[in-house]
C-alpha cells in the first residue's frame, strides 16, 4: 500500500512516498514557473525511482502554495496540517514547529497528540522568509550554501534594522560599501531573520521540544541565530525540507 | 439561451435586499438634487449623532459609506492613487484617501457625493477623521462641527459626560446658526425614539443569527447596515428593518440558512474587506462556515445599553462616548466573548485592517484573550478595507484554508 506527499512550493516542490507507512523515497526539484507541471514531473520521478506505475493505485495528498494545481491528488490540505503531520512523523515528542520556508515563515503549535492547537504565518511580506535570506546571499555574493556557515565567523554582527527586505537590501549595500566584513552583514541578517522569526513564535505559544522545518533549516547560521533569540535548543532532521511532503504521504494514509 | 438559475441558491438570497437598494438609490437621488429641493446636506462619519440632523431636516450623508461603495465597486486603487499623487501618503486610511481624491474629480460608483453645506465630525470612531474633515471644510469652505467623545479606557465620568453634554448643546446652536431655523424639540425627541426603535429591529435582526442555521451571514449583514448608519432616526429605517426581520424570522421557520451546510459558526472582527466580500463568503461557505456575527455591524446597537429613548439627548452623550472602538481593550475582549457565546462560535476571523488602526490595534490581545478565557481558535487576515494592494490572495487564502482544518479537527469532524 504507497501514499505520495506533494508539496509544491514557491521555490521547490518536494515529494516523498510511503510504503506501508514507512518512508520509502523522496524527490526535490525546483518549482518553476508552471507549478502544475512541477507536480506532474515530480510524481512521474518517484515513481520510477520505486519502480511504480502510475495506473498502480496510490493515495496523493497535495500541499503547499501549488497544492490546487496537482490535478490528480486525491485531497489538498494546508502546509500547516501537513509539516505538523510530518514532523511528528519524523519525531513524536515535538511540540512546536518552526517553519521557514521560500514565501514564508510559520510557527505552529501542537498539542500532546500532535494536532494542531494554533499557528501564525508572517504577515505578507518576504522579510523572515527564506526569499529575504535568498535576495540578501545576492547581495553578499555568496552561495546560499555557505551564507549560514559565514556568519557563524562573526564576532560583531552588523545590526540590520529594516524590516523590509528591499530597504534591508540597501542597508546591505551601504554596510558593504562602508567595508563592513562580509562575516558580520551575514551575521546581522541572520539575527534579522531569527528576531523576527521568534516574534512569531511567541505569538503562537513557544512550547519545546522544537522542530525548525523547511528549506532555511539547512542554514546553520539561521538555525544558531534563531536558537539564541529563542533561548532553546531545536531539533532539525536530515529531512527539514521535505516536512510538508512526509506529511502530506503520512496524511494520505488516512484517506478513504 | 437564458441563464439559468440555481434553485438552491435563489431559495438562500435574501429577498430584501432589493428594496435596500432602492431605498438607497433613492437616498443618493434626493442627496444629490439637495440644492434644487432647497435641502440642506450635511456630510457626517459613521458614529456621528446623526439623530438632530434628521429632526432638522438635513440630509445626512456618510464619506464613509461612499467609502464602502467606491471599495465594492472596486474603484479604490485608482482613487487611493489619486489621493497619493496629491501627496495624500499610502498609510493614511483609504476611506479618507479616496474621500478626498474623489470630491475632486467626482469619481467612484455614483458620480460623487453630494456638495455639502456643513460637516459634522465625531472622533468616537478615530483621529484620522479630525484631519479629513478639515481638508474637506477647507476644500468646500463650509463650516465643521466638531464632537470630541473622550475616550473611554475603563469607564464613562461625570466630567467626560458633562464635557459631551456641552457640546451638544453647541452643536445644536450650530446647526440653528447653519439651517437658519429653531431646532424643534418636540421633533428631536420623536426622532430619539424612531432611532432607538430602529437601532432594538436592527440588533433583533442580527439576533437571529442565533440560530443554528444562521438565516443571515455578516457578509449579509454588512449590506443590510447601510441604513441603520445613513438613516437612523426615520420611519423609513424602522419599517424596512421590521420587514428584514419578518424576512428572518420566516427564514428560521423554513430552516433555510445563509450557508447551505452550516457546520461551523465564525465570529468576525474588523471592517469588511469590501471588494472580497463575495470572495470571503464563498471561500468559508465552501468549508461549511458561517460567519455569524461581527463586531462591526453590531457596533450601530451596542451602545442602546446606555441611551434613554426618553431623554434622548441626555442620553446620548453616553451613547456616542462607548461605542466599540471608543472603549479599552479589556471591555472590547469582553465584548468579544459575549458574542462569542451568545452566537456559539467555533472560531474567532479578525480582519487586521491596514486602514483602520483603532480598530486594528488592540487584536492581538484580543486574540489571546479570547484564546485564553475560550480556548478558540483564530485568524488574522491581513489586508485593508478599500485598497486592493493590500490583499494578497493565495496568502490568505492558505491561512483560510489551514484555519478550516483547525477548527473541524477541534469540532471533531
Amino acid at each position: 500500500m504507497y501514499t505520495a506527499g506533494i508539496d509544491i512550493g514557491s521555490i521547490t516542490t518536494k515529494a516523498a512516498l510511503f510504503k506501508y507507512g514507512k518512508l520509502a523515497a523522496t524527490k526535490l526539484i525546483f518549482t518553476g514557473y508552471n507549478s502544475e507541471a512541477a507536480g506532474k514531473k515530480i510524481f512521474t520521478e518517484i515513481l520510477q525511482e520505486a519502480g511504480l506505475k502510475e495506473s498502480e493505485h496510490i493515495k496523493v495528498v497535495s500541499t503547499g502554495y501549488g497544492r490546487g494545481s496537482v490535478s490528480f491528488a486525491d485531497k489538498a490540505i494546508t502546509e500547516i496540517t501537513c509539516h505538523a503531520a510530518g514532523a511528528r512523523y519524523l519525531n513524536n515528542t515535538i511540540r512546536f514547529i518552526i517553519d521557514i520556508g521560500g514565501q514564508d515563515s510559520k510557527a505552529i503549535l501542537l498539542d500532546e497528540n500532535g494536532k494542531v492547537k494554533n499557528f501564525v504565518m508572517n504577515d505578507k511580506c518576504a522579510a523572515g522568509t527564506g526569499r529575504f535570506l535568498e535576495v540578501m546571499a545576492r547581495a553578499l555574493e555568496i552561495d546560499l550554501d555557505k551564507f549560514g556557515a559565514l556568519s557563524l565567523k562573526s564576532q560583531k554582527p552588523a545590526p540590520i534594522s529594516s524590516l523590509c527586505t528591499v530597504f534591508a537590501e540597501s542597508e546591505v549595500i551601504s554596510l558593504i560599501s562602508k567595508g563592513v566584513a562580509r562575516e558580520d552583514i551575514a551575521a546581522g541578517i541572520h539575527e534579522s531573520i531569527a528576531t523576527r522569526v521568534s516574534a512569531l513564535a511567541a505569538r503562537a505559544g513557544l512550547t519545546v521540544p522544537v522542530m525548525i522545518t523547511g528549506g532555511v533549516a539547512k542554514n546553520i547560521g539561521a538555525v544558531k541565530a534563531l536558537e539564541k533569540a529563542l533561548n532553546i535548543n531545536t531539533i532539525i532532521s536530515e529531512h527539514a525540507q521535505l516536512t510538508g511532503a512526509i506529511g502530506a504521504a503520512v496524511l494520505a494514509q488516512n484517506l478513504k | 439561451m437564458a441563464e439559468e438559475k440555481d434553485p438552491e441558491k435563489e431559495k438562500r438570497k435574501i429577498k430584501s435586499v432589493k428594496k435596500m437598494k432602492d431605498i438607497m438609490t433613492t437616498y443618493y437621488i434626493e442627496a444629490k438634487m439637495a440644492e434644487q429641493t432647497g435641502k440642506k446636506v450635511a456630510w457626517i462619519t459613521s458614529g456621528g449623532p446623526v439623530e438632530p440632523l434628521i429632526a432638522m431636516d438635513v440630509i445626512p450623508v456618510y464619506p464613509e459609506n461612499h467609502g464602502a461603495m467606491i471599495g465594492a465597486s472596486k474603484m479604490g486603487i485608482d482613487l487611493c492613487q489619486k489621493a497619493e499623487a496629491m501627496n495624500y501618503s499610502s498609510d493614511l486610511c483609504s476611506y479618507a484617501r479616496s474621500d478626498i481624491s474623489c470630491a475632486t474629480v467626482n469619481g467612484g460608483p455614483i458620480g460623487g457625493l453630494p456638495k455639502p453645506d456643513m460637516l459634522i465630525c465625531c472622533n468616537n470612531i478615530c483621529g484620522t477623521v479630525l484631519k479629513w474633515y478639515e481638508v474637506q471644510a477647507r476644500y468646500f469652505n463650509v463650516p465643521l462641527f466638531i464632537l470630541d467623545t473622550p475616550f473611554c479606557h475603563t469607564q464613562f465620568t461625570d466630567e467626560a459626560r458633562k464635557y459631551v453634554r456641552k457640546q451638544i448643546e453647541e452643536y445644536i446652536l450650530f446647526l440653528e446658526d447653519v439651517c437658519a431655523k429653531k431646532m424643534d424639540h418636540d421633533r428631536m425627541k420623536e426622532v430619539g425614539k424612531i432611532s432607538v426603535e430602529g437601532q432594538r429591529l436592527w440588533q433583533a435582526v442580527l439576533d437571529t443569527a442565533q440560530n443554528k442555521p444562521a438565516p443571515l451571514s455578516a457578509f449579509d449583514a454588512f449590506f443590510h447596515l447601510a441604513l441603520i448608519v445613513t438613516l437612523r432616526g426615520t420611519k423609513l429605517a424602522v419599517d424596512y428593518y421590521k420587514e428584514l426581520l419578518a424576512e428572518m424570522k420566516q427564514r428560521i421557520a423554513d430552516g433555510i440558512g445563509a450557508v447551505a451546510n452550516e457546520k461551523y459558526r465564525l465570529l468576525w472582527d474588523n471592517l469588511p474587506i469590501w471588494y472580497r466580500t463575495k470572495w470571503l463568503s464563498e471561500k468559508f461557505a465552501a468549508a461549511d462556515a458561517c460567519l455569524v456575527a461581527d463586531t462591526y455591524t453590531s457596533a450601530w446597537c451596542g451602545a442602546l445599553k446606555y441611551i434613554d429613548e426618553n431623554n434622548f439627548l441626555e442620553s446620548m452623550a453616553e451613547g456616542y462616548s462607548r461605542i466599540y472602538l471608543n472603549i479599552g481593550i479589556d471591555e472590547m475582549a469582553r465584548e468579544v466573548i459575549k458574542m462569542v457565546d451568545k452566537y456559539d462560535v467555533d472560531g474567532l476571523v479578525m480582519h487586521s485592517n491596514r486602514s483602520c488602526k483603532p480598530y486594528s490595534f488592540g487584536q492581538l490581545d484580543i486574540q489571546r484573550i479570547v484564546r485564553k478565557e475560550r480556548g478558540l481558535p483564530s485568524l488574522m487576515i491581513e489586508a485593508d478595507m478599500v485598497d486592493e494592494r493590500f490583499f494578497s490572495e493565495s496568502q490568505i487564502a492558505t491561512r483560510i484554508d489551514a484555519f478550516m482544518e483547525l477548527v473541524r479537527e477541534r469540532k471533531g469532524a
